[in-house]
């Protein structure tokens, strides 16, 4: 085992055995549940994952903006060998805008309405950089045209509104990136925008991430985009990580049943399978009421192939299966492959 | 199986009929005494048909005047001018009174199942409320008619007493379903019924629309943005940019050999879960966002983001025309040759195992020689087995 364990060595991001927990008055929401992953800079990973499964959680307490007073939230983040979790409200808030930055789904939601986005891009200068008005309004400038702004001297006295999806998106972006940060966080970043701009804006983000080398962790539910633009992927299922590993792995050598169901129900642009698409059944978990064992077998066809009742008592180690390849299952190896292949069999494709 | 659909074009044969239908939106001045300043033209111009049994995907993005025409076609909308005939009868100027027996042959199924449920009703109520509009009392009485509707759509009849909120964002859709198909209707106009699942369901719910219209004989009129959703289930697909139809075929056609640039252009952005598959694509760009539906392009609406526009484009309106037999597109240059845009890397089921191999980018070996057993007949039974629709799941979490 120990050949296929990583190199003892630090990624720039770490999270390792990440928990948040929201004391409710229905019970204890376990959003994210000990996740684990690395990355590098210039690197990208996705996590994927259903509505409700702790992706944006997670996104969320890794640039620490979880609550603490209403969350319960253990477990390390180190970014660039700092740890996010038990920093102060100060000192997270130095660390935000200039070392990470985040991108949200909404941009109408996240650019305030009443300012022009030239004040709303220079105070992002300013807060971390000692610059004179004319130095922020200039970088400014060049950032907005750098994401492809057109007249961008003339659209910074504009306000939210006059700006459509797409471009209220590449405001948002700019605004991450006018401080070089090395982490970006994009939660689901394209997914209030039509395709044909979800692809400019995908292009944009690995243009500039290629630019400044930053790393990027994308939170998207989309697997298209994920195979576009990921190096990694972690595959989130009722809080946890159910699996990760580059991509090629997830998408060719799937082993966890939650992956291979996922991979076999999308509709595809590419191909026509059969008339009837091949579902998971049963509804994803409730976040209060997580099932006990492994999260995924109430709704798992393979759990059969592990002895007793195994899958519904005993929750299942995230383990190694290959170098850099995670699988948290109870099935041995030999049938983890075994219904890879019965799995993907439908969808005509190589496992091996 | 579409090209029974195309064949078979005789007047009063569809189950719904559209021609030349606009749909103008006025925009008011505000102040004290506003007036008309402009229109909203979300659907200008739109013609086609839908057959008995089959299913129409209409696509396109937010705004190209999807949803409007399906909600126009249905009589929810009054049209600006143009003609809606179901079943062969004219119903464009038709009295809502007049309407009402209509209604029972035509129904809808929401995009959002959060907010087309009434959340006071029970669900027994809500999937009963279709028979009790039209006064229908079905053999067995309602409350047993709907208990076998639950059970067809994969809900427990157990349930009948329980409210919306008790169930999960897929099982609602199944409740918005049951009360769709309660009457038998000829068709129903879906209105992005799956883009609000998780896409664990989604597969969940697109297997319960087809086995229904293959039990039923219901077609369907499948508004959605998912191009990979709709080329699942539709038989004919057609693709909308600013109220305009741009082109119309069969579902084989449109994903192997489409014409318009802007088909070409909307395949190509659709990032496929297929990372090699991905890399080697061909990406058309389109630059820019849609035009404002109030003051659309001279000439042809898709030129100032069209990469193979000449100056004819800005003064003269292609009209859609039959490019090929079954294949309708509005352009003045369609794209004959292949861009590598489309990327088919696997037999669609109903393609002829000839004509399917010229003009494909590698694919797996594999995923070529797969699936041709699978080729779906009208009325023949799916072969693979799996019902997974009745599987209410775990409980009633969300």
């Amino acid at each position: 085992m120990t050949d296929l364990s990583p190199a003892p060595r630090r990624a720039y991001i770490e999270v390792e055995d990440l928990s948040v927990q929201f004391p409710t008055e229905d019970g204890l929401v376990r959003a994210v549940d000990g996740v684990t992953f690395s990355i590098d800079k210039g690197q990208t990973i996705a996590i994927v994952g259903e509505s409700g499964s702790g992706k944006s959680v997670t996104a969320q307490a890794i640039m620490g903006l979880v609550n603490a007073r209403t969350a319960d939230v253990t477990g390390h983040v180190w970014v660039d060998g700092q740890d996010i979790v038990g920093m102060t409200d100060d000192e997270l808030r130095k660390m935000r805008g200039s070392t990470m930055a985040m991108i949200f789904q909404d941009p109408m939601s996240s650019l305030h309405p009443f300012y022009r986005i030239g004040a709303q891009l220079t105070e992002a200068v300013n807060v971390h950089n000692k610059v004179s008005k004319k130095e922020a309004r200039d970088r400014a400038i060049e950032m907005l045209q750098k994401v492809g702004i057109p007249s961008p001297e003339k659209r910074i006295e504009d306000y939210p509104h006059q700006f459509s999806g797409g471009m209220r998106q590449r405001v948002m972006i700019a605004m991450a990136l006018i401080n070089s940060p090395s982490l970006l966080i994009a939660d689901e970043p394209t997914t209030a925008l039509d395709v044909t701009v979800q692809a400019q804006i995908m292009e944009l983000i690995l243009e500039l991430q290629q630019e400044y080398n930053t790393a990027v962790v994308l939170i998207t539910h989309d697997l298209g985009i994920v195979a576009d633009a990921a190096d990694q992927v972690a595959v989130m299922y009722g809080a946890r990580v159910v699996e990760s590993g580059v991509i090629d792995d997830i998408f060719y050598k799937p082993e966890m049943p939650y992956t291979l169901g996922l991979l076999a129900s999308v509709p595809r642009l590419n191909q026509v399978r059969a008339d009837r698409l091949d579902p998971i059944p049963g509804n994803p978990p409730s976040p209060i009421r997580l099932p006990s064992g492994c999260v995924f077998n109430p709704r798992c066809v393979y759990k059969d192939r592990v002895e007793g009742d195994l899958c519904a008592t005993e929750r299942p180690a995230l383990l190694p299966t290959d170098l850099g390849h995670m699988v948290r299952c109870h099935m041995s190896k030999e049938d983890r492959e075994a219904v890879a292949t019965i799995a993907l069999g439908t969808l005509g494709r190589e496992t091996a | 199986m579409s090209e029974i659909a195309n064949e078979s074009h005789t007047a009063g044969d569809a189950v719904l009929r559209v021609t030349d239908l606009q749909m103008h939106f006025p925009v008011r001045s505000k102040g004290l005494f506003p007036k008309t300043i402009g229109q909203v033209k979300a659907v200008d111009g739109v013609s086609f048909d839908v057959q008995p049994g089959e299913t129409l995907g209409l696509v396109g993005e937010s705004g190209c005047g999807k949803s409007t025409t399906g909600r126009t076609a249905l009589r929810l909308l009054e049209p600006t001018s143009g003609k809606v005939e179901m079943d062969g009868i004219d119903v464009t100027r038709m009295s809502a009174k007049d309407m009402v027996p209509l209604r029972r042959k035509a129904a809808m199924i929401f995009q959002d199942p959060y907010n087309a449920l009434n959340p006071r009703h029970t669900v027994g109520a809500i999937i009963g409320a279709p028979f009790a509009v039209q006064g229908v009392e079905p053999a067995g009485g309602v409350r047993a008619a709907v208990r076998e509707l639950m059970d067809r759509v994969g809900l427990n009849p157990e349930h009948y007493n329980r409210y919306p909120a008790e169930f999960s964002g897929g099982q609602r859709q199944r409740i918005g379903i049951a009360r769709a198909v309660a009457l038998r209707p000829h068709f129903i106009v879906c209105d992005e019924p799956v883009s609000a699942l998780d896409v664990s369901i989604q597969a969940q719910v697109i297997n319960l629309l087809r086995d229904l219209q293959d039990e039923f004989g219901i077609a369907y009129l499948f508004v959605a943005h998912d191009l990979a959703v709709v080329r699942q289930i539709s038989h004919r697909v057609a693709v909308m940019y600013l109220g305009h139809v741009m082109e119309l075929t069969s579902r084989e056609e449109l994903y192997s050999r489409p014409l318009h640039p802007y088909t070409h252009a909307l395949l190509s952005a659709i990032p496929v879960p297929d990372p090699r598959a991905q890399k080697n694509r061909e990406h058309i760009m389109l630059s820019g966002d849609l035009p404002s539906p109030v003051n659309p392009p001279s000439g042809c609406v898709f030129h100032t983001r069209c990469f193979v526009a000449q100056d004819i484009c800005k003064v003269d309106k292609p009209v859609i025309r039959e490019f090929e037999p079954g294949h309708q597109v509005a352009c003045h240059f369609p794209i004959t040759e292949y861009l590598g845009s489309t990327l088919i890397v696997g037999p669609d089921p109903g393609l002829t195992p000839e004509s399917d191999l010229e003009g494909r980018q590698d694919g797996d070996p594999m995923e070529q020689a797969g699936d041709s057993d699978l080729i779906h007949e009208p009325g023949t039974n799916y072969t693979d087995g799996t019902d997974s629709l009745i599987d209410p799941g775990p409980g009633l979490w969300r």
